[in-house]
């Protein structure tokens, strides 16, 4: 089953990371992909660029496109992985992984219900 | 993470909410920062052995406030203290503290914040340095090295400024929309001045004063989320990124500032173009355009060129255009004389910048190019004598030897094939 673990943290506070915090974060949660991809469980990565570049189109009729994230949150979504596993227990450990090298915020784990990879060639 | 560089990271990015919500209760700076030092001392002993509070800036607020009122009960009548223990059982009143925390005041809390570091008896330099301690909480020795003076001569301006600023009064009542507005503006413009200081930082210092351009950067994002629909604002941020996106590649390896045409792209920051073109992408739709985003949009014409070839110089004469009409300025005229001369020619160029000669008669930047102009149109002596003005008018050495050596490269490419230098 593939499961989406979606990450949530406080922007300011990851945007308080000096260069080299966020490198370091970076390259542990790299070693963790690792393993995923060895075991041909890693499916596509995200990180987004900061709420302040998002737009939001509320459905309304006419649609009304707005400036900013659609929730206003404390913490916001920063990314999110998408991962194969045999059944939520392994989804948690994946989680558990990732956040023993990138402490705060949460992660929220969903199954996929559907996966369209998309043909994008890179 | 270590604990330490944890606990630092969360301070730092509740420092502008905690001390603007501190300061709209004391009514007072030097109380405001004093009570949130206190709590980010406590912090520090706290937060290691009873893991992070969900909203430190919260927990800093409600610490900070107790430990002053603590502080005055105690030097009024000796009474018992809160000692750490009850402090560290806060997270049921952190929930309610944050509930009053709401939004709007959250938001004029900390644009009140920067916005008194802004105040106009300050000069420039004041307010920056100003805004770095108390907004940014950068260490009067962070500050004092950014600037390259001493820290106690940063001290004393950051002192001088406090008490500017106390005389002065703050404002505390809820500004209207217009006003609100106004102080948008007068902080966009101290961020850009912010980073600005560390950007026109010469070769050898361009290191030590990087900080000072990543810092304008997190201010500008701080404003934005705050200001989610101000295309200004989108496009002040735009700016920054795409300036500082080019950081690794404008000085050589002896510290000689490396002119945009000969700068390595490989050595851009894709990153940060890709955020601050998709932020000037998002501005633009607003259709209310404004000097941030004109300049961020003629930044990202030339970020968007992968060799200089490629540069739109139509796209970027008309933006200057644009400019001029907004923000009617001789140096604007005069950068966009830089883009007429590769569409339209040095002749055009150098006719567009005639009636300039003026009002910058003492403006180092206007002799180097209206020299660069002539001298394409092989009006050597002419050009030589501008050049000349230019490099005594230079403020700095580090300007005067760009200016060399922006003008060496001038004359050795203007030079027309096949014919010998004028020697004197």
């Amino acid at each position: 089953m593939l499961y989406a673990i979606l990450c949530y943290h406080d922007e300011d506070f990851v945007g308080s990371w000096s260069k080299e915090q966020d490198a370091a974060v970076m390259s542990k949660l790299a070693v963790v992909q690792d393993g995923l991809k060895k075991q041909g469980r890693l499916g596509p990565v995200v990180r987004l660029m900061p709420t302040t570049s998002a737009t939001t189109l509320r459905k309304d009729d006419p649609p009304v496109v707005l400036d900013g994230p659609y929730a206003e949150t404390k913490e916001q979504l920063l990314g999110f992985y998408i991962v194969d596993c045999e059944n939520l227990d392994a989804a948690v450990e994946v989680a558990r992984d990732l956040g023993a090298v990138n402490p705060g915020g949460a992660y929220e784990i969903r199954p996929v219900g559907y996966f369209e990879p998309g043909t994008r060639a890179t | 993470m270590t604990d330490t560089a944890w606990i630092d990271a969360a301070l730092t990015s509740a420092r502008p909410q905690a001390v603007g919500a501190l300061l709209r209760y004391f009514r007072n700076l030097d109380t405001a920062e004093e009570a949130f030092q206190n709590a980010s001392l406590r912090a520090l002993r706290n937060w290691p052995q009873n893991g992070p509070p969900r909203d430190p800036a919260a927990w800093l607020i409600m610490v900070g406030r107790n430990a002053v009122i603590d502080e005055v009960r105690r030097s009024n009548k000796q009474e018992a203290l809160t000692d750490d223990a009850a402090v560290s059982d806060l997270d049921d009143v952190e929930e309610k503290l944050a509930d009053r925390l709401d939004g709007s005041h959250y938001r004029d809390d900390i644009l009140r914040l920067l916005f008194i570091c802004c105040h106009p008896d300050l000069p420039a330099t004041q307010q920056i340095a100003l805004a770095l301690r108390i907004v940014s909480g950068l260490s009067v020795k962070q500050i004092g090295r950014a600037f390259l003076v001493s820290e106690a001569a940063m001290e004393q301006r950051i002192t001088r400024a406090k008490t500017r600023i106390a005389n002065a009064g703050v404002p505390f009542e809820t500004p209207g929309a217009v006003e609100r507005s106004e102080r948008l503006g007068a902080v966009a413009a101290m961020v850009y001045l912010i980073f600005n200081e560390g950007y026109s930082a010469s070769g050898e210092t361009s290191e030590i004063r990087r900080p000072l351009c990543e810092e304008a950067i997190r201010l500008a994002r701080l404003l934005l989320r705050l200001f989610q629909s101000e295309p200004e604002i989108m496009g002040l941020t735009a700016l920054l990124l795409l300036q500082h996106a080019r950081a690794a590649a404008r000085f050589d390896a002896n510290g000689e500032l490396v002119l945009l045409d000969d700068q390595d792209r490989a050595l851009w920051n894709q990153k940060l173009i890709a955020e601050g073109l998709a932020l000037i992408d998002k501005a633009m739709r607003h259709r209310r355009s404004g000097p941030y985003q004109v300049q961020a949009a003629i930044a990202a014409l030339h970020a968007r060129a992968e060799k200089p070839e490629d540069t739109d110089w139509v796209q970027i004469d008309l933006l200057y255009g644009a400019l001029e009409v907004i923000q009617p300025s001789p140096v604007v005229t005069l950068n966009r004389a830089v883009a007429v001369s590769k569409v339209h020619g040095a002749e055009a160029a150098l006719q567009m910048i005639e009636p300039l000669g003026e009002r910058l008669s003492n403006y180092f930047h206007y002799f180097g190019v209206r020299g660069a102009f002539l001298m394409q149109l092989g009006r050597n002596e002419e050009s030589r004598v501008a050049f000349d003005r230019a490099i005594a008018l230079a403020n700095t050495s580090a300007e005067a030897a760009h200016i060399r050596m922006h003008l060496d490269r001038l004359m050795r490419e203007s030079r027309p094939s096949g014919k010998t230098e004028t020697k004197k």
